[in-house]
């Protein structure tokens, strides 16, 4: 009776697996992959995945994304595929692949999990691409063109053009318009394709466009006998001897190439010396001769001759096998259509990029004139305008910079922050100027020269202050989010807001100073007293009163430019001594006493640093250096600055 | 203008006699000497104070006596310092590396040993070749010779550009700071050939003087500061006590109308200028090998105000006023930063010394340079009632402007 009914359920099983063979193809396709399947390496898994990816099942898509999510399980009892879903610890509930009917909720013994690793994984998200270009999500389009993207691969070029038609979002179809070009250069099926491919990227200024045709033009070098073997694209045919390809190299290549026997370097012949010392002799030569290049050469040639040592090629070997054969430059890829248009591309892909980079270099230059701007225009009023040095005018910078820090400890919105803080800062350092200029700089309006040492005297205290109260380490001045990222004008050109705030911010201040001086009761009395201090009390004016404002006004501006500098640059105690001396080279190559002086003299050395620059871009000390040493030299043919005061005015 | 040179310069007697008594008690109470009162480390100490007298004097003559405030003079003792550095480095890795090849069982060929030693010197900044500036360093005669030139052509050169162009007062102190600031962060480079940031180490390490105890080298080189500070104070007593001291101290006072009288004031101002360059550059060969190790940090600008600072502490226009200056604040500075003053207490707050002192140095620069414009030596002038009116620094006016000073005050 068991024996029977075991019987019957062997028939029924088979008649139900027969049954599902029929009408169930996808698990028909995973069964005669099952082997493959079930092994689930790296190496041997393709044919399985591509069979999925091109049987046209409508399940393919949902099969592998849930084989690469781990959902796909398999029943221990016949082994066939199933999607599983927890039910609870012990007990999972299957569903068909086919068809999406339940089937059963079963043990987790009786089942087992498809675990594929992740390098298998990535290859069933590769092959998903194809289904996320047609996907009806927009995100799901542009995540697939950037897995391809990632990875350029021949097999994603038919893919990609047959989603093209049916895409409805413009900037998708540009995208895939684009990426179909890109693939098209390295596996266009045609020579017109990939030429008509590399012609249409000319001028294109995107990364990836350079990384598509770099390639092309890659070269490797070789050497033959004779003459150039027919049917190479030769990029460029190589002299030995010449700057670029020295006669040691081209022979090391022709080792390299086994066309020559090596030549023995002189490391290596020390060491054959070395290891065949016999009683005090090696080759015939003394050893405690040896302290010459001669002797050892004639050493090793001794051991040669005993058999001791290889030969080594002689310098007319050398020079007999550099003779005889051809050296020259091969393109990676062999026709020379191919190569002649990525070339070209490229150079005006590099022409472009040039201009842009000296536009992008332009942009630079001018943000760091306008923070050398904004740092000396405090400076502009009190050393341009009064004549007093003020060393402590970086000190007055970092001041601005630490309040800005404190008020954002206080004030946690960045942006109220930041506009609480610059008012403050100039509070702040106006008080600061105020009360230097009364204590110190009016007893000393004489002796210039000791108005430096006196204001150094309190730089120094100053910066020992800020380490005992903030410490030594850099304090973050954060800008507001709306001042983060930049405005990128393409891949080369860019420029963060932060610098563009500091250049609005610069030409704010020129504005303020302009109409304070030229338009204002003070800047009236301003100047006046500058330019003669009697005569201006005679006519009611109270110089000493000018002078404190004056003092005040250009150490608050200080004190907000350091605000500004905070924010792109570290608040530490020596922020200030960094620009002090930047400052007074601004003021001074600009011209003493003149504003606009101090604006070409910022935007000079801003230009010329960002110009030194670009010559050695790794090397920033290099531009600081030979930017002083070239202000130097200019102080010598304009001692006055650029824009020299005339006359009365200039004094002396 | 009668009488010897001795006889119109007392000073310069005193000064020696006080230096010599101070040399002979330091050598007597050092290790050397068996007493071991002074450890051997403060009697290196006291050397580089000598030093930094020596350049002190360098800066009174170019500031106090011509009237240029020049912020670079600490550049030329660094540079000084350099140049002294790479033989003391040279010679000395060279006797290592011999030491180590003559181990191998061949004999190295003279490039080997070159080379050798190139890694051994550069290896730090990823290089093994010779830069050019190196040509010299295996002679001390050579590189000795580059410790008075290399300086003083630089100073000739600068100097020769900056006054020809009649650029004075400040802006001739921001271009020497600028030209100092250049000079550093050219150093800083790792491919200046001087090792960038890492300077030259090892060097009081004397190549040839292995077996002799750093107690002994170190009580030498003190006499050797000592001797050169003499030697510098007698030559800067003797430029300007004669007719061309009353000329620098004229450019000092109004330079126009000394070139109105028909001297040529840039090759005064050019001569001065070069002269102290070079005796700063002496200073620096002798403070270097004592403080063993040189590095761009040393002769940043703030190194050469701090130069002005102790020439106007002590008090300008006065070499013995550049002397007390330079060693008592120098000497000040080693005992506060080392934290071996006494901390106050303030019952919230203590004042630690090693934070407080570089703004009690500041504050005291502020106090000196308003009320003791003559700084510590106007103390001498204050006991030999040789008293200056008290003008805030104000001329005489249009009228009393040609009298002298006795007169004017009457």
């Amino acid at each position: 009776m068991t024996r029977l009914l075991t019987l019957a359920f062997a028939a029924l099983m088979l008649c139900v697996s027969l049954a599902t063979a029929q009408d169930s193809p996808m698990q028909t396709l995973l069964q005669e992959h099952r082997a493959l399947i079930e092994k689930s390496s790296r190496q041997t898994i393709e044919p399985a995945i591509v069979a999925l990816r091109d049987s046209g099942l409508p399940q393919a898509q949902l099969v592998m994304e849930k084989w690469q999510a781990k959902e796909l399980w398999q029943r221990k009892s016949d082994n066939l595929f199933f999607f599983a879903e927890k039910v609870d610890s012990k007990t999972w509930r299957l569903t068909g692949i086919d068809d999406g009917q339940a089937a059963g909720e079963f043990a987790k013994k009786e089942l087992k999990q498809l675990k594929p690793n992740s390098g298998v994984r990535s290859m069933i998200g590769a092959a998903l691409v194809q289904f996320q270009l047609m996907s009806d999500d927009p995100a799901k389009r542009i995540e697939a063109l950037d897995a391809i993207q990632r990875d350029l691969a021949p097999e994603q070029l038919p893919a990609l053009e047959g989603a093209i038609d049916g895409e409805t979002d413009p900037q998708i179809l540009d995208r895939k318009v684009r990426l179909v070009r890109l693939l098209t250069i390295p596996y266009g099926r045609t020579e017109d394709e990939r030429v008509a491919a590399i012609n249409s990227l000319s001028g294109d200024l995107g990364v990836d466009a350079r990384a598509a045709l770099n390639p092309l033009v890659a070269t490797t070098r070789d050497a033959v006998a004779g003459a150039v073997p027919e049917g190479t694209n030769v990029a460029a045919l190589l002299k030995p001897g010449s700057a670029t390809f020295s006669n040691e190299e081209a022979y090391a290549l022709l080792v390299a190439r086994d066309l020559a026997p090596a030549r023995v370097s002189a490391a290596d012949r020390r060491e054959a010396l070395q290891q065949n010392i016999e009683g005090g002799k090696v080759g015939g030569v003394p050893v405690a001769q040896l302290d010459t290049d001669a002797a050892r050469e004639r050493a090793y040639l001794g051991l040669v001759a005993e058999g001791k040592a290889p030969a080594t090629a002689t310098e007319a070997e050398m020079s007999v096998a550099l003779a005889s054969h051809v050296f020259f430059d091969r393109f990676a890829d062999p026709n020379p259509a191919i190569t002649d248009a990525a070339t070209d591309t490229l150079k005006s892909i590099n022409l472009k990029v040039g201009v842009n980079q000296v536009l992008d270099l332009t942009l630079d230059a001018m943000s760091l004139a306008s923070i050398y701007f904004l740092a000396a225009i405090g400076l502009a009023i009190t050393f341009g305008v009064m004549g007093v040095i003020n060393m402590a005018h970086g000190e007055f910078i970092m001041m601005g910079a630490y309040t800005g820090y404190v008020v954002q400890q206080i004030i946690p919105d960045y942006t109220i922050s930041i506009l609480v803080a610059l008012p403050l800062a100039f509070a702040v350092t106006f008080a600061a100027g105020v009360a230097m200029e009364r204590l110190v700089i009016r007893w000393l309006y004489n002796r210039p020269l000791e108005t430096l040492l006196a204001t150094f005297g309190i730089s120094i205290a100053l910066q020992q202050l800020a380490k005992n109260i903030f410490g030594t380490q850099a304090r973050p001045l954060t800008s507001p989010g709306w001042l983060d990222g930049a405005l990128v004008l393409n891949d080369v050109v860019s420029i963060s807001y932060i610098r563009i705030a500091i250049f609005v911010l610069a030409l704010i201040f020129l504005g303020v100073f302009l109409f304070i001086m030229k338009r204002t009761r003070l800047g009236l009395e301003v100047r006046a007293v500058t330019q003669n201090p009697r005569m201006a009390s005679s006519m009611g004016i109270n110089p000493d009163r000018i002078n404190m404002l004056t003092f005040g006004l250009g150490s608050g501006i200080a004190g907000i430019a350091g605000v500004a500098i905070g924010l792109y640059a570290k608040v530490t105690s020596e922020l200030g001594s960094d620009y002090i001396v930047q400052s007074f080279m601004t003021v001074v190559v600009g011209g003493v006493g003149n504003i606009w002086g101090t604006l070409l003299g910022a935007t000079m050395i801003g230009f010329l640093q960002k110009g030194i620059e670009w010559f050695n871009p790794s090397n920033t000390l290099a531009a600081q250096t030979y930017m002083i040493i070239f202000i130097i030299i200019f102080i010598q043919f304009r001692p006055r600055g650029i824009i020299a005061l005339k006359g009365r005015a200039a004094g002396d | 203008m009668t009488g010897t040179f001795l006889s119109r310069n007392p000073s310069v007697l005193i000064f020696i006699a006080c230096l010599a008594a101070f040399t002979l008690a330091v050598t007597l109470m050092s290790e050397a000497a068996g007493s071991e009162l002074i450890s051997t480390s403060f009697v290196k100490t006291l050397g580089k104070t000598l030093c930094l007298c020596l350049v002190a004097i360098a800066m009174d003559l170019v500031w106090g006596f011509a009237g240029i405030l020049s912020l670079g003079h600490f550049a030329f003792f660094g540079v000084g310092g350099y140049m002294i550095g790479m033989w003391l480095m040279y010679a000395r890795t060279e006797a290592i590396v011999a030491t180590s090849l003559a181990n191998a069982e061949i004999p190295p060929t003279d490039q080997e040993i070159i080379d050798a030693i190139g890694t051994q010197i550069f290896g730090v900044v990823g290089s093994s070749d010779f830069p050019p500036i190196w040509s010299f360093a295996d002679s001390l005669t050579l590189q000795l010779l580059m410790v008075v030139l290399v300086p003083g052509l630089l100073a000739l050169v600068f100097g020769w550009l900056a006054f020809r162009s009649r650029v004075t007062g400040v802006y001739l102190s921001i271009l020497t700071q600028a030209m100092t600031l250049a000079l550093a962060l050219y150093l800083f480079q790792n491919d200046s050939g001087l090792r960038g940031n890492n300077g030259l180490s090892g060097l009081q390490n004397i190549p040839g003087a292995e077996g002799i105890p750093q107690a002994t080298i170190s009580v030498w080189f003190f006499w050797a500061s000592a001797v050169a500070l003499g030697l510098g104070y007698v030559l800067s007593a003797w430029v300007v006590s004669g007719k061309f001291g009353s000329v620098i101290r004229g450019i000092r006072d109004d330079e126009a109308r000394v070139r109105f009288l028909g001297y040529s004031v840039e090759g005064y101002k050019l001569f001065i200028f070069t002269l102290t360059a070079v005796i700063a550059a002496i200073a620096g060969a002798l403070y270097y090998p004592q403080a063993g190790i040189i590095n761009p940090a040393e002769i940043a600008p703030i190194a050469s105000i701090y130069l002005a600072v102790w020439v106007a502490i002590g008090g300008r226009g006065r070499l013995y006023g550049a002397v007390i200056g330079a060693a008592l604040v120098s000497l000040l500075s080693t005992w506060f930063t080392g934290g071996q003053v006494p901390s106050i207490p303030l019952g919230v707050y203590t004042i630690v010394w090693v934070d407080w002192w570089q703004v009690l140095l500041g504050i005291s620069f502020v106090l000196v340079t308003l009320f003791a414009p003559r700084g510590i030596g106007g103390l001498f002038d204050y006991f030999s009632g040789n008293r200056a009116p008290n003008r805030h620094g104000r001329d005489l006016g249009p009228d009393a402007g040609s009298l002298r000073e006795q007169e004017a005050e009457q």
